[in-house]
């Protein structure tokens, strides 16, 4: 049995348009490096410290599925029990969901997105979705502040003034209860806000700060609307605002359940359906229904079901690797102030320099930097919160700041790189100068060439 | 107390005018029960002094027509079961002794009933303690062998399996070897128990063992006696020493002194024998004593075994200590984070007791069906373990859960009085039952105890109660009582009418629930909180109330707030009728509602709602001088109650007792 009748499904996604010059068909989404480690590997890490261990992870496409496979078999050999599943790209988190659904076996599944980095445990989502009983609860994050490496450029500003990530939520006073959902994307002018749920619970708190952190607990009706609504193609999209909107509605409803249980569950859920309703009908005060909800007279409190959040504390740290901005956030966070997702143990000046890693003479390392083994660095260098990854060879005068720079990269002297992302296998020769550059794996910068805010890849 | 209770007759009329009333709707069997009731309830006034065999019991008065004979009362076949029943129900056993049967029949029916209840096979022949033991032995090599070997087969499919249905999706094998290791330290580690004791004393079977403890036990019992018999060996003889093999076994006085009760002394032997492990079982059933949270070592040690992690509550109140303090705010959140961590709870009973914790679910009855519901759940999907009992591990489960839930939130008094039905039930299983039958028969029992004492008993006490509205009436209820709401409803449909006055007190303000819902049905009500309870009182006719439990001396224990109005409409001569069902019943005594009570959230009651302004205690936690008590319940002395109103009738408070002896062993629980 699952344990705590809970599955968990990781949706690893495929390549991302969005993160264009810095994933490929060799890099999937999910192994792209956050502080020198597949961000894969914080939910999986996330997942195991909560000693969930059989994970089904779902990946877009026969080839990334081999290499995150391949990855995790590696890294997780004798600690998780994973499932890779490869669904056809395209298909979307509710398909991915369609070709796994078969396996779901248990009551309720935990549904994490692949590029969450956080440390909110996924125990709490799940303890507030059993605790109401609800269909779907969300995790909501406080939405990160976007970088303040976004130095004055007016590329910059014009990000600054993009609601990236605005996600509109609407809650019950109480906040427990999902009423309304909208993303930034399809947020024009005005929300629209239906009438018979705000009749129902008098009053909607309507926020803006908050984040869908992807990360869902759902009923086992999922299976159901999945089968029902072939068209739904993402959760997000579709199966979310489908089951706020029909909150009060339910198409949903328990009934459906019991009847896709078996035999002898099926006599005793509705004994205990029976038992509780009498007593819940007689004894209202006892079950405090959706407070919200209970007071108001429903039609039918039958047809209703909850969708429920789980609002994380601002404490927690909480991103989500969709852009490229929060890529570097999300680096810079990880060996900054998040540093307790990274795992690795800090040195004294607040970094972390692999023992193999070689430093020139004269070359300094601020804090919150990153060099992982077998780097060698020549004389006069100058790294600031910056990561760079395994076996790089960068020679002397180099300027990093800000910067990622992926394995096996070469960087020669008179370099400065600043707010860039330089992926694998990348030659940078003599005095090349980035700015918030995005160099993609195998590309070469001839000498002395200037670039900024540029995407450099291989065409 | 027996010479308080005449004089409260004399000082209060209205609780004789009320009296002991059964309506006609009655089923005939409980009229007969309650015969000695009405014996007992009406004796005390008569100042008819108690016998000196039953002297011990401070409310009990058996009736005339058991003459105290000297064999009867003390009709105690060893120290041990006497120890037994008088914790299962304190000072009121005796008498029911007394009540039992025909003190002729009495003692070999007693005694085959304790042997078939305790002794863990039925089928054993009532012979020698030795022989049944061997008896039931052989079964146990054989069956833990088969399920070795079933546990093997299971490891195996396990990881096989799930790779081989995965056939579609490209799967990230890893290397069997180490997943079978994995999976086996898994399985390992689950019932880690069974297996260290399987390679600790692998040489001596399970049959053996027992059968060199048992002996062991027979010959320190016969040690015991015989050195007794020497002391008192003027006891006649009345006893043949059947059984030889013990060798110098002079059947002992203190089964002499039972006389004819020992029919045969190898009865008496096997039941020695096979009694102890039960009385094992037996001390499990009974709540624990209240922990006193003011004794450090003890709080040390339950820390430890805690699962959920129990933070120091600030500024506690001196008075208070020893009650569990309330740490909802800390332990809330790290017992959600720790949702896939607590291995061995049943998910169903994880989520009741996080409905407990956050407040979802609160009330005596609400919380005692989840309760049972989770349980029948978590019965469900039960499996023993290889190589365990089912009754031994069940229980253990069961009271791990129970602990769990304590965690949550302190037991209800109701509450306990469940799992010590449930409990029983287990125990009482025979061992040759299948499995399969064992788990519906429970969940069948759950949902009797659900549906008999909680549900159909509302409903017997909501029709008892409403003969008791009449017409113009004003009632009063305090709070939000599930029994009380049903009642006013109920009487509102059959068309009754009446007014009525909802009392609320902060912090919890249940009462604006329930006015909204009455108001909804369109019932005319007036809402007041508790402070103005004096001004309302004149106008109120009746009193109508809940109650979390009544204990044995007729006090009322409920919601705080409950005693001020109690205490105000005494004074005001306005009868209170408590509505309670029987199974909420204890046989406690408390005299006030500081040794046994729960603690709420301090922080409420700084709070107003809906004035931000009034923020003087913010951060009262600072302030070390400060110390917010918020208690949830209180006792409700039985002087101004006047009646209570439950599934067996309507009684004065104290009849309380003869209920809680009459109804436990007979009818209540089984």
């Amino acid at each position: 049995m699952a344990r705590m009748d809970f599955e968990v499904v990781v949706l690893a996604g495929g390549t991302s348009r969005k993160l264009n010059p810095l994933v490929s068909q060799e890099v999937p989404k999910a192994l792209l490096p956050v502080a020198n480690r597949p961000v894969l590997s914080y939910v999986l890490e996330l997942l195991e410290a909560s000693n969930l261990k059989d994970l089904i992870v779902v990946v877009e496409g026969e080839d990334a599925a081999l290499r995150i496979g391949g990855w995790i078999s590696g890294a997780y050999v004798d600690r998780l029990h994973v499932e890779v599943a490869a669904v056809p790209e395209g298909v979307g988190t509710a398909g991915a969901l369609r070709a796994v659904a078969s396996y779901l076996t248990a009551n309720d599944v935990l549904i994490v997105s692949g590029d969450l980095v956080t440390d909110v445990p996924p125990g709490a989502v799940a303890a507030t979705h059993r605790r109401h009983s609800a269909v779907v609860t969300a995790l909501l994050c406080p939405a990160p502040v976007s970088g303040p490496s976004d130095t004055g450029t007016s590329g910059g500003k014009e990000k600054a003034k993009k609601p990236v990530r605005c996600n509109i939520v609407g809650l019950d006073p109480t906040r427990q209860y999902l009423l309304h959902m909208a993303t930034g994307a399809e947020v024009e002018k005005d929300i629209r806000v239906q009438k018979s749920i705000l009749r129902a619970v008098g009053q909607i708190e309507i926020r803006v700060d908050l984040m869908d952190a992807h990360m869902y607990a759902f009923k086992s009706v999922l299976q159901d609307i999945l089968d029902q609504k072939d068209k739904f193609h993402s959760i997000r999209q579709d199966i979310l605002p489908y089951l706020i909107r029909t909150q009060l509605n339910s198409e949903v409803s328990d009934n459906g359940v019991i009847k896709s249980e078996s035999g002898m569950d099926n006599i005793s859920s509705q004994n205990d359906l029976r038992w509780l309703s009498q007593h819940r009908e007689i004894a209202p005060s006892a079950f405090q229904e959706p407070h919200a909800f209970g007071l108001k007279s429903l039609p039918d409190a039958r047809r209703t079901h909850k969708c429920c959040v789980y609002i994380a504390n601002e404490s927690k740290y909480c991103a989500r690797l969709n852009s490229i901005q929060a890529y570097s956030d999300i680096n810079r966070d990880v060996v900054g102030e998040a540093s307790h997702l990274s795992g690795y143990s800090f040195s004294a000046q607040n970094n972390i320099i692999h023992p193999s890693a070689e430093l020139g003479s004269k070359t300094t390392v601020g804090p919150q930097c990153m060099l992982a083994e077998g780097s060698k660095l020549g004389d006069k260098c100058s790294v600031k919160r910056s990561v760079i990854g395994r076996h790089c060879r960068i020679g002397s005068n180099v300027k990093i700041v800000n910067s990622i720079v992926m394995n096996h990269v070469t960087i020669e002297d008179g370099c400065s790189i600043q707010g860039s992302v330089v992926c694998s296998n990348v030659q940078l020769q003599e005095r090349v100068v980035l700015k918030d550059c995005q160099v993609g794996a195998g590309y070469v910068v001839t000498t002395g060439s200037e670039h900024k805010s540029e995407s450099l890849a291989r065409k | 107390m027996d010479n308080r209770r005449p004089s409260r007759t004399v000082s209060d009329p209205k609780v004789r005018q009320v009296g002991f009333v059964t309506p006609g709707a009655a089923p005939p069997a409980r009229y007969l029960s309650e015969v000695p009731t009405t014996a007992a309830a009406s004796s005390p006034p008569s100042g008819e002094p108690a016998p000196p065999a039953i002297s011990i019991s401070p409310v009990m008065i058996p009736p005339p027509r058991h003459s105290p004979s000297p064999s009867a009362p003390l009709a105690v076949p060893n120290p041990a079961r006497r120890e037994s029943l008088q914790i299962q129900v304190g000072g009121y056993n005796p008498p029911e002794v007394l009540l039992g049967s025909p003190p002729l029949t009495s003692p070999s029916s007693r005694m085959d009933d304790t042997v078939s209840q305790f002794s863990e096979d039925p089928s054993m022949s009532p012979c020698d303690g030795r022989s049944g033991a061997a008896k039931v032995a052989p079964s146990f090599p054989g069956s833990s062998g088969e399920m070795m070997v079933m546990k093997a087969g299971t490891v195996g499919g396990g990881s096989n399996t799930p790779k081989s249905s995965w056939t579609t999706a490209s799967v990230a094998k890893t290397r069997p070897g180490i997943q079978e290791k994995e999976r086996e330290a898994f399985v390992g580690t689950q019932n880690d128990g069974a297996g260290a004791s399987k390679t600790l004393k692998e040489k001596t079977t399970k049959a053996e063992r027992r059968a060199l403890q048992e002996a062991q036990r027979a010959a320190k019992a016969a040690a015991k006696e015989s050195g007794a018999g020497v002391k008192l060996s003027a006891a006649p003889g009345g006893a043949v020493p059947a059984n030889t093999k013990q060798g110098k076994v002079v059947k002992s006085p203190a089964q002499k002194k039972d006389g004819p009760q020992v029919a045969n002394p190898s009865v008496s032997s096997e039941k020695k024998v096979v009694d102890r492990p039960p009385e094992k079982d037996r001390k499990k059933d009974i709540p624990p004593p209240r922990m006193q949270f003011d004794d450090i070592h003890r709080v040390e040690k339950a820390k430890r075994r805690a699962l959920v992690y129990q933070f120091e509550a600030k500024n506690r109140v001196e008075l208070f200590r020893h009650l569990p303090q309330y740490i909802h705010g800390t332990q809330f959140p790290d017992l959600e984070t720790k949702f896939f961590q607590l291995d061995p709870m049943h998910p169903s009973v994880y989520k009741v007791g996080l409905q407990y914790l956050s407040g979802n679910i609160s009330g005596g009855n609400a919380r005692c069906i989840a309760m049972f519901l989770a349980f029948r759940e978590a019965i469900r999907d039960y499996s023993t373990p290889p190589e365990k009992a089912l009754v031994r591990d069940l229980t253990a489960k069961i009271s791990s859960y129970v602990s769990f839930l304590i965690e949550c939130r302190p037991l209800s008094i109701s509450m306990g009085n469940a799992i010590r039905f449930l409990k029983n039930r287990i125990a009482k299983l025979p061992d040759t039952m299948p499995e399969s039958e064992v788990k519906s028969s429970l969940q069948s029992d759950i949902d009797r105890f659900i549906n008999e004492k909680i549900v159909i008993a509302d409903k017997v006490i909501i029709r008892h109660a409403v003969t008791k509205i009449r017409d113009g009436d004003v009632l009063l209820t305090y709070g939000s009582p599930c029994v009380v709401e049903m009642l006013l409803v109920y009487a509102h449909e059959v068309g009754k009418q009446f007014r009525v006055v909802i009392v609320d007190s902060r912090p919890k303000l249940e009462g604006q629930a329930l006015l909204h819902r009455l108001v909804a049905k369109g019932i005319s009500c007036t809402y007041t909180h508790v402070n103005a309870i004096s001004y309302i009182m004149h106008e109120v006719t009746r009193v109508f109330l809940g109650a979390a439990s009544v204990l044995s001396n007729g006090t009322v224990y409920s919601r705080v707030g409950t005693a001020c109005v109690a205490m105000v409409a005494n004074a005001f001569q306005v009868p209170v009728l408590i509505c309670c069902e029987a199974y909420k019943f204890h046989e406690r005594v408390q005299l006030d509602s500081i040794c046994s009570n729960e603690l709420g959230d301090p922080d409420v009651i700084s709070k107003v709602p809906g004035r931000k302004d009034l923020n003087h205690l913010d951060n009262w936690a600072d302030t070390e001088n400060l110390q917010l008590l918020n208690l949830t319940y209180d006792a409700t002395p039985s002087d101004f109650v006047s009646m209570i109103i439950t599934d067996y009738g309507m009684l004065p408070p104290s009849s309380v007792p003869v209920i809680v002896r009459e109804y436990r062993r007979e009818n209540l629980w089984i």
